[in-house]
């Protein structure tokens, strides 16, 4: 079999199929894998009393955060739930900064002050971070009021999941959207369970895609284990939004591989319905195996981007394992703004 | 018999409003369900219709007439058979008549007004009890204000106006300060508050929302993220309860779980507290909830003069402001200064009489029935200290206890609730900056422990009153009556 050497090529092996180039492929593997290996490494951290709280890993959906990132550009919004810590990494926060404000330390990114579900970032536009299910639909769709009223070129990325599809708040917004013609994205990551409860069991509907069908806010189901498809359908969502044609609705079908938080034993599920999603579908190993198919990387190459995320994310850990406590001071700072 | 046609009140507040036209004159036939005038009301401009059929005998009250008194005569219709000569000469004697309920009926009842204040309750209570319109601006007001230069020109200005003239003078003042709400916009506010903001700012700053409190107050927060300043009217503060997540866990705790990166330069405004006899579920005083919560600023003025320049200072604060207005305050007039830019601080009480014998403190509402009794308690020879706390949070503590250290004694009056109020709060504030001086345990006048009953009778009873509070200050400074 002939060597598909250029992304036009391959893009016709499977009809419609949107194609990256070899960078592309890289930069989405790149990200993945640190929202990943951060998340892993979260994960040991919290099991080793460092993080405390809740504590709620993204791990099997990293395709949807990196693919709508790709669709974004430079002044977009972002907010987000509260399993947040992909949503902060790919905007560009520092891990450092993010782990630390895991463990509470005075480096965090909220100075201690705020934990796992709450950071925020007004340099990138990162609204977090929010614990409250569904409040971030409301937050996200000022979001966009703010950026049509100062006639700004930019759109609200608003995520939420299956679960706050559920709550009133996202319907009343959906309907200012609409009638406001607001730019905004919201992007549903359907990850089948709402904490215990699956979208069967919660939803009387369950093509989210089409909640906002009766505001006309156009969706769609997109396979949000695949970073192309998440990036081609957020292109198409993000240019509506941009181009001042109102709201749009991206239903991103995905998967956590871990429980709703650390002290989740998630026997809601079989194990066979994870692991399944983890050899199938698995969005990073998807990216592997196009690179290597490709030749755009070697297995050693890949081995060596995988030791680069594993520094990274361990120079984060310690970090945010050594740097001290916030000071007691801080507990009084920041309630207000002095005037 | 003539049947007497008579000034209806079309709204809750409404005490008095103006005739201003006739659509009809003496000797025209009218059906049931006629337009047969037009009233303004505190709020707008209303129709009147007929409730019987018949000839209009006699117009009492002219167009025009202005502060025409809710229950008065304004004309007498003839039914069949009847001439002029049957209308009995003593038609100015009230009578109550259902003219105005269709009309008033006809509005959302959730805009608000019922009907007027505490008008014809049962004497049950004691003989100090204050009339339905207690003087506004009290006597011995003026030469304790520090705030005003000396020779500011004063203009005579509603509560409503204060508020309207305050929102469009930081409108022209900064493009980030926008309004939404509720009937902000096109109605010109359900209590007009907002009244010309409209045709001043236009639909992009002036913005009509659907009825979704609990949307709209997040979006606003999300938008002040983003660096507008928003002003969310609610309608009335009972309706913020649906939206109380987004005031709280997203107004006013973003600021310290971003370490101090985030903040919502929002101001929450409309009115609190009881209004007249539109029973539980729009009778409820939310002082002592925001007043609870770090992140916030919660204002409650009482004069217009106070509710112009705090909410010129709430609308320029950079944190959230929750901004407690009064539905019975919106018509009252007080003394504005003429100022290019009259602001009163955050923050800040007011020591409204400076007094000796006892501190009486309070705020919103409660003011009325403190003001009354502290001119009848002067009268009666107490010298009493009357501070208006204007904001709630913080809590200006400091003036409080310098008038404690001087009077020894302490009574606080509010609408709300007893168990945490802000009394109770105060009361506990003084245990630990003052104790030594207090010469008598802090006497607390609230409302009842119940929700607000509707009948006229028990409402009044379960308000606070200016009797309560002179016996309270009695108590306190161990007086016989």
């Amino acid at each position: 079999m002939p060597k598909k050497t250029d992304a036009a090529a391959k893009s016709s092996t499977k009809a419609n199929m949107p194609a990256f180039t070899k960078e592309e492929e890289l930069h989405a593997y790149k990200e993945m894998l640190l929202i990943r290996r951060f998340e892993e490494k979260a994960g040991q951290m919290y099991g080793m009393g460092l993080i405390g709280g809740f504590c709620h890993l993204y791990i099997g959906q990293e395709a949807v955060v990196t693919g709508v990132h790709m669709a974004s550009k430079k002044g977009d919004y972002s907010i987000t739930g509260y399993r947040d810590h992909g949503h902060m990494l790919i905007v560009g926060l520092e891990p450092k900064a993010v782990m630390a404000e895991l463990t509470g330390r005075k480096g965090g990114l909220s100075r201690g002050k705020g934990g796992s579900m709450h950071m925020f970032s007004s340099e990138e536009r990162f609204y977090g971070g929010n614990g409250i299910v569904g409040a971030q639909v409301s937050l996200g769709t000022g979001l966009a009021f703010a950026a049509k009223y100062k006639e700004e070129d930019n759109v609200s990325l608003t995520y939420l999941g299956d679960g706050a599809a559920n709550q009133g708040q996202v319907y009343e917004s959906f309907n200012m959207a609409k009638l406001w013609s607001l730019p905004v994205v919201y992007i549903i990551e359907n990850n089948k369970y709402a904490m215990g409860t699956s979208l069967e069991r919660s939803a009387a509907t369950t093509d989210l895609s089409q909640r906002g069908a009766s505001f006309d806010i156009p969706g769609e189901q997109v396979d949000g284990m695949d970073v192309r498809m998440v990036r081609d359908a957020a292109e198409r969502a993000i240019k509506h939004a941009r181009d001042g044609k109102g709201p749009y609705i991206l239903e991103m079908l995905t998967y956590r591989y871990r429980g709703h938080s650390m002290s989740d034993p998630a026997k809601y599920r079989s194990k066979d319905e994870v692991q399944s999603m983890r050899t199938e579908r698995d969005p990073i190993e998807q990216v592997k195996a196009r690179l290597l198919e490709n030749d755009w990387a070697t297995e050693d190459e890949l081995k060596s981007i995988d030791k680069d995320v594993r520094a990274v994310v361990s120079e984060a850990a310690d970090f945010a394992t050594n740097d001290p406590e916030p000071d007691p001071d801080e507990l009084y700072t920041d309630i207000t703004v002095e005037v | 018999m003539p049947v007497e046609i008579t000034m209806p009140a079309l709204s809750p507040t409404m005490e008095e409003g103006t005739l201003s036209k006739w659509l009809v004159k003496e000797g025209d036939e009218v059906a049931a369900g006629d337009v047969i005038a037009e009233i303004e009301t505190d709020k707008a401009t209303m129709e009147v219709e007929a409730v019987d059929e018949g000839t209009i005998g006699k117009i009492v009250v002219e167009e025009g007439t202005q502060n025409v008194k809710v229950n008065s005569v304004i004309a007498v219709l003839l039914e069949e058979g009847e001439s002029a000569d049957d209308i009995d000469s003593d038609a100015s004697q009230s009578k109550s008549q259902e003219q105005s309920s269709d009309d008033a009926s006809a509005e959302k009842s959730d805009d608000g007004e019922a009907a007027q204040e505490q008008k014809d309750s049962e004497e049950s209570g004691p003989s100090e009890e204050e009339k339905p319109s207690v003087p506004a601006q009290p006597a011995f007001n003026a030469e304790e204000d520090m705030e005003v230069p000396e020779g500011t020109e004063m203009v005579s200005t509603s509560v409503r106006e204060a508020l309207r003239d305050a929102m469009a003078e930081e409108m022209r003042a900064d493009g980030d300060v926008f309004v939404m709400g509720e009937e902000v916009a096109e109605y010109q506010g359900a209590y007009k508050v907002t009244q010309g903001l409209l045709q001043e700012f236009g639909a992009k700053r002036v913005v009509d929302t659907p009825i979704t409190e609990h949307g709209f107050a997040g979006l606003g927060v999300g938008a002040a993220f983003a660096g507008l300043k928003p002003i969310v009217e609610f309608m009335t503060f009972n309706f913020a309860m649906q939206a109380i997540d987004q005031i709280i866990n997203s107004a006013a705790k973003t600021r310290y779980m971003s370490g101090g990166q985030m903040s919502s330069p929002i101001v929450f405004r409309g009115p609190n507290g009881p209004a007249a006899r539109v029973g539980a579920q729009h009778s409820q005083d939310f002082s002592a909830w925001y007043a609870h919560v770090p992140g916030l600023i919660v204002v409650s003025p009482y004069t217009a003069a106070d509710a112009k320049g705090l909410l010129k200072s709430a609308i320029r604060n950079p944190n959230p402001v929750v901004f407690l207005e009064n539905e019975l305050l919106y018509g009252q007039s007080f003394d504005v200064p003429k100022l290019d830019d009259w602001t009163v601080p955050l923050g800040k009480a007011k020591v409204v009489r400076k007094g000796a014998d006892v501190t009486l403190v309070s705020h919103s509402m409660g003011m009325r029935y403190a003001t009354e009794a502290t001119e009848k308690l002067v009268e009666s020879g107490i010298d009493v200290e009357l501070i208006d706390l204007r904001t709630l949070r913080p809590l200006d503590m400091p003036t409080i206890v310098e008038s404690v250290k001087k009077t020894g004694r302490c009574v606080t009056v509010e609408e709300g609730w007893p168990q945490g109020s802000i009394g109770s709060d105060i009361a506990a504030r003084l245990m630990d900056e003052a104790f030594d001086y207090l010469d008598a345990p802090v006497a607390r006048v609230t409302g009842k422990d119940v929700p607000l009953p509707y009948a006229a009778n028990l409402e009044k009873l379960a308000l606070p009153s200016t009797k309560e509070v002179i016996e309270a200050v009695n108590a306190v400074t161990y007086r016989q009556i």
